[in-house]
């Protein structure tokens, strides 16, 4: 791409690593940010929770019904848009 | 913990092979295209390329990953990773089965690939750098996806050779199969793998970030086929519940919408 800028080794790694966040971003997060969102929302939860000891086994049988919460919402979503 | 046992070792083989060798059939269909219709020798040279810089990666970031990074971090980020990565897979298998998406047509996808590839200019001498281009660039995209689950699901469970094992055999059975066949593997159940690897990924995730924050699981490593088995679960009511409710007159959302993964 020309945009009149010289191509000086600090042009060439900004433009290395926009294309290195790109790609991550397309890979983790994409079109569904409700997953990466939900993922990182559970893992929240349950590190609140095993902040007390007493809460770990607790937390760790929460953990997949808040998944399973997180995928029912994002594919109801998809569901939803189709029949409005 | 994690994958040290038995059982945790045969789910880690399972979803290793069947992620890698989906992703084989795909870029095995990419491949053909290009030796079809631009010749075998820069196809081929391509993919070599391709593999070599996915085994590096394994081979710098796996050890690299374990010798440096704290357990108890490496399981939460991992598990955060799969987490993520197979409520991807999961989501776009339910959404194919229900019929709210179309499904991964290799027959389709290798037509358009000759029409492409047949409409660039031919290569004057010596390599084809298109076909070249295409086929590291089909290999490597479809190998990445490989290669991160080879890296997540083999270093926290310290069984990194095994899992490279099982994706290198997976890669084998695919070529062997398109060698023998001598076209795109449109017979394979592409969606049926993709759900049993998302279910697995998944599966994982929620076990490595739950041992990650410190969560507690009963039966140690026997909470991951149970959990396999419960989101199974989930995914089949889902897809019972989108089915009865899409059924009549559905005509499905295009493929390219969702994530790009699978």
């Amino acid at each position: 791409m020309d945009d009149g800028r010289p191509e000086t080794t600090g042009w060439v790694a900004v433009r290395w690593l926009a294309a290195f966040g790109r790609f991550w971003w397309d890979f983790l997060i994409g079109d569904t940010p409700e997953l990466f969102v939900g993922a990182v929302a559970v893992i929240g939860v349950l590190a609140v929770m095993c902040l007390r000891p007493g809460l770990r086994t607790a937390a760790a049988l929460l953990a997949p019904v808040l998944v399973a919460g997180v995928l029912t919402a994002s594919v109801r979503r998809i569901a939803r848009k189709r029949n409005p | 913990m994690g994958a040290a046992t038995p059982t945790g070792a045969v789910v880690l083989v399972t979803a290793v092979f069947l992620a890698s060798a989906v992703e084989m059939v795909e870029a095995l269909t990419i491949v053909l295209a290009v030796g079809v219709t631009r010749g075998w020798r820069s196809a081929l040279q391509g993919v070599a390329a391709a593999l070599a810089v996915l085994c590096a990666l394994v081979v710098v970031f796996g050890p690299a990953l374990v010798h440096w990074v704290p357990l108890s971090a490496l399981r939460l980020v991992v598990g955060g990773l799969l987490l993520v990565f197979g409520l991807q897979w999961l989501r776009k298998a339910v959404l194919r089965a229900a019929g709210l998406k179309a499904k991964h047509d290799e027959d389709a996808i290798f037509a358009e690939q000759v029409a492409e590839l047949s409409a660039a200019p031919a290569a004057r001498s010596g390599r084809d750098a298109t076909a070249f281009a295409v086929a590291f660039k089909g290999v490597f995209l479809e190998g990445l996806e490989v290669v991160v689950i080879v890296i997540t699901l083999g270093t926290t469970s310290h069984r990194l050779g095994m899992a490279a094992v099982a994706a290198g055999a997976a890669v084998v059975v695919v070529v062997a199969v398109g060698l023998v066949v001598h076209r795109q593997l449109s017979g394979v159940p592409e969606n049926a793998m993709k759900m049993g690897v998302g279910l697995m990924l998944v599966s994982f995730g929620t076990f490595w970030s739950a041992e990650g924050v410190h969560a507690t699981w009963p039966g140690s490593d026997l909470a991951i086929p149970v959990l396999v088995a419960f989101y199974g679960l989930v995914a089949w009511l889902l897809v019972y519940a989108l089915r009865d409710a899409t059924a009549p007159g559905a005509d499905g959302l295009p493929a390219s919408e969702g994530s790009s993964h699978g």
